[in-house]
């Protein structure tokens, strides 16, 4: 081989496997992203049934109902709308009442939202950055919430 | 009065640091060898001041001064000692400032062992060291104070957050910094070398075991984060892609391809321009590392402050090095001299091919991390790439680099013959295909991408055995012929040996973990039941028990396999009630490379515990795949040739010297 046609190999390979990872990374982000909506979100958008989603809000006081089977049912507010939420697994260690909570999962023909994963978060004062801006846009934002936020895992 | 010590020291570490960034930069400038010899004695005592300010920190910790603001939010008198002593690098203030104690320890080695060094690259390099350093001690003393001090000191503190209450903690921040700081000498000496204009094959040498002690520290620290984070976090997951997990993976790949390049480098003076590009590249990956881990851009457990100033001002120091660095490289990179021809099939191009792949498959990284920041700044939508991109951009390409990884050490330099190397690599082959053949029969319709797994793995792992056996002609020679070349090995080569071994064991892990773990989850009474796999568990019910700040549920279970006990499991939950926070202590029973995992998630109001139990098959190999890689690493860093640091041959003096 000349010197030209080497570099021209090289280049090459370089512009092939570019490419190819450029073809996967597009591939990836239009199959494997997920949005994340508020309940208000996902009442106006109309998120078609079986979308992937994240929903994130406050678990709305009283609305947490244990099944058998480790079942369980609550549902998830940004204090306008409000989602039912079903889950069937084991709670993240900070999971409580009146809390922010981010869900994965889909909605059903019923507009039930089965969630298979439920995320925690990391302390008492946490509260997921998008459930927070969340809440701001709906107004629903208090005070409390503010100064937790604000000291973020302190 | 420490704590006013400790910041009037970094006071004077930044005025240190000041003066090594100019006059050093000046002499090399001018050949004046007096102000070029200021860079040794003020590196060395700069990092002595970082060092008062860090131990007088650590003193405020450990004495529980309340008075000291990072103290009262981040640690309480009850807390166990070694605590106080990690609790000092648990929080923004903390981190920061050991942040620049690596960065100010790795000045001071280079002016302690570079003594065979030109002088103006050494004057240089440092002064480029002490930009960063006087960039960063700045930000800290300017928004991150560590010795604030409240008004009115309170007698408690609020205790550091009890996730990080754990020895892995300890260990993993260091170790991790040692590995993106240290990166800052390689990126030192490339701005140094692009200053100058000018650039050998000697600069390699010089860099290469810089490069290579980053490289082993940032293995162990990302290492030891994916084992602190599968036995704390109770979900047994070891990797997550989670952009702060990304932050530290993108200068390790960046810093994997370095070390390739250097060799290629080194020992054929070519891709010059290439290696001093992956250089300023891993230490721009480790800035924004620290930025995204850093301003608050990113919540999660690593990100201690929100504090938008904090946020600005990283992003000013990324902005001003990276850019300044990249302009530095537009500049003066055509001025270097290209050199060393050789044909695509050749070592050289094995080792262009995994910088390619490693490049590439950073860049994925890259973008699956930045892409929902970027997104979400510029169309206000919020969204998450998961586990599920990752895996289906960095895995395909790490396959071809992973299959070319036995080939690589194989082939000659300049010119190879890639059918002689596949003759060579036909045991492998056949290993890989027993290998998959067997796993097939042994799994019996379990997922069919586990033999391939399980081929590729055996194929890296007796690729690199080939290697060994062609360089001591294993099976062809008498066994003291055998015994003598082996010994007469560099260690460079069983670096690489090794080294590739283990990456061979870490993809054998990540394949039994991911396709043939198990999972249950239950909600048990005492005296109930429930088995994965061969285990059976009888859960024989929870006794409370105090602990120094911290009350805690004990879980007892009993473990049999095929009715006979073989072990008790006691996983907890623990409750710190001045954070008002519970944590999951998992409790894991060893067997062979394979480990059972269980976890107590809250009590049931009726006296039910919900429990969460996983088999993890031949998960430890991942940890120990990672632990033969730095093994390898070592044993290239101890290689003679590394450690002289000049192109002629070794002078005893430096040849003495430790390990650098």
């Amino acid at each position: 081989m000349t010197r030209r046609q080497r570099r021209l190999f090289l280049i090459g390979t370089g512009v092939g496997v570019l490419a190819i990872a450029a073809a996967l990374v597009l591939t990836a982000l239009r199959d494997s992203i997920v949005f994340f909506n508020s309940p208000t979100d996902l009442v106006q958008k109309r998120v078609e049934p079986g979308t992937r989603i994240r929903l994130g809000g406050l678990v709305k006081t009283g609305s947490v109902i244990r099944g058998g089977n480790l079942g369980v049912r609550f549902a998830v507010t940004d204090g306008n709308k409000e989602i039912a939420v079903a889950y069937t697994g084991a709670l993240p260690d900070l999971f409580r009442e009146g809390q922010g909570v981010v869900a994965e999962g889909a909605l059903d023909g019923a507009g039930l939202f089965r969630a298979d994963t439920i995320l925690a978060k990391h302390d008492e004062n946490y509260m997921p950055k998008e459930v927070a801006d969340a809440l701001k846009r709906q107004g629903h934002w208090k005070d409390g919430y503010g100064a937790a936020a604000a000291g973020s895992a302190r | 009065m420490i704590a006013e010590l400790g910041h009037y020291a970094l006071v004077l570490a930044l005025g240190l640091a000041l003066v090594q960034a100019a006059v050093p930069f000046w002499g090399a400038r001018n050949r004046d060898p007096v102000l070029m010899a200021v860079a040794g004695p003020t590196a060395i005592a700069q990092f002595a001041f970082v060092a008062a300010a860090f131990l007088a920190l650590a003193w405020c910790h450990v004495s529980s001064d309340f008075s000291v603001l990072t103290v009262f939010e981040n640690s309480h008198s009850a807390k166990p000692l070694i605590y106080k002593i990690t609790g000092v690098w648990g929080n923004h203030e903390g981190s920061m400032l050991l942040w620049i104690l690596m960065l100010a320890l790795f000045g001071a080695l280079v002016a302690g062992f570079g003594t065979n060094l030109p002088a103006t690259l050494k004057s240089t390099a440092l002064a480029v060291q002490a930009w960063i350093a006087a960039a960063f001690e700045l930000f800290v003393l300017a928004t991150s104070n560590p010795f604030a001090r409240l008004a009115q000191p309170p007698l408690e503190g609020r205790d550091l957050n009890p996730i990080l209450q754990d020895p892995g903690l300890a260990v993993h921040p260091p170790l991790l910094y040692l590995g993106y700081v240290g990166f800052s000498i390689t990126f030192s000496f490339a701005a140094a070398a692009l200053i100058e204009g000018r650039i050998d094959a000697a600069w390699a040498r010089w860099v290469r075991p810089w490069a290579l002690t980053a490289w082993i520290f940032l293995t162990l620290g990302i290492a030891m984060g994916s084992y602190w984070a599968y036995y704390t976090l109770g979900w047994g997951g070891w990797w997550f892609w989670d952009p702060v997990e990304n932050a530290s993976v993108l200068p390790w790949l960046a810093g994997t391809a370095l070390l390739h390049s250097a060799v290629v480098m080194e020992k054929r003076d070519a891709l010059k321009v290439w290696t001093i590009l992956l250089a300023v590249l891993t230490f721009s990956l480790s800035l924004v590392g620290t930025f995204l881990v850093r301003s608050g851009v990113l919540t999660s457990v690593h990100t201690f402050a929100n504090d938008p100033a904090r946020g600005v001002f990283i992003l000013a120091i990324l902005v001003m090095f990276i850019g300044g660095s990249f302009a530095l490289f537009a500049w003066r990179a055509p001025l270097l001299k290209q050199g060393g021809l050789f044909a695509p099939i050749s070592r050289e191009g094995a080792l262009i091919l995994n910088n390619l792949f490693l490049t590439t498959a950073c860049a994925t990284v890259f973008v699956g991390t930045l892409y929902p920041l970027a997104l979400e700044a510029l169309t206000g939508e919020k969204i998450s790439v998961g586990a599920p991109f990752f895996n289906a951009t960095f895995v395909p390409l790490f396959i071809p680099l992973l299959v070319a990884m036995s080939f690589g050490p194989l082939l000659a330099w300049k010119r190879s013959d890639l059918y002689g190397v596949a003759q060579r690599l036909l045991g492998a082959l056949a290993v890989a295909v027993i290998g998959i053949a067997a796993t097939f029969a042994v799994e019996n319709g379990g997922p069919v991408v586990a033999p391939f797994g399980v081929g590729l793995a055996l194929f890296v792992m007796t690729g690199a055995l080939t290697d060994l056996m062609e360089r001591t002609g294993l099976f062809r020679s008498s066994f003291g012929t055998v015994v003598r070349r082996a010994g007469g090995l560099p260690r460079s080569a069983w670096g690489t040996m090794i080294a590739h071994f283990g990456v061979g064991l870490t993809v054998l892990g990540i394949v039994g973990e991911t396709q043939w773990g198990a999972e249950r989850i239950a909600s048990m009474r005492p005296g109930e039941s429930v088995s994965i796999r061969h285990y059976d568990l009888t859960f024989d019910g929870v006794i409370p028990r105090p602990g120094p700040n911290y009350r805690e549920f004990v879980g007892k279970f009993t473990v049999r396999r095929g009715g006979e006990v073989i072990g008790i499991m006691q996983p907890s939950r623990r409750v710190y009630p001045v954070r008002a926070m519970t944590t999951t202590q998992s409790a894991l029973m060893t067997r062979g490379m394979s480990q059972l995992y269980l976890s107590l998630g809250d009590p049931d109001p009726d006296g039910r515990t919900v429990v969460r139990l996983y088999h993890k098959p031949l998960v430890l190999l991942i940890w120990l795949g990672a632990a033969v890689m730095v093994l390898g690493g070592a044993m290239s860093l101890s290689d003679r040739r590394l450690r002289v640091g000049a192109p002629r041959p070794a002078r005893a003096r430096a040849a003495a010297q430790p390990a650098e």
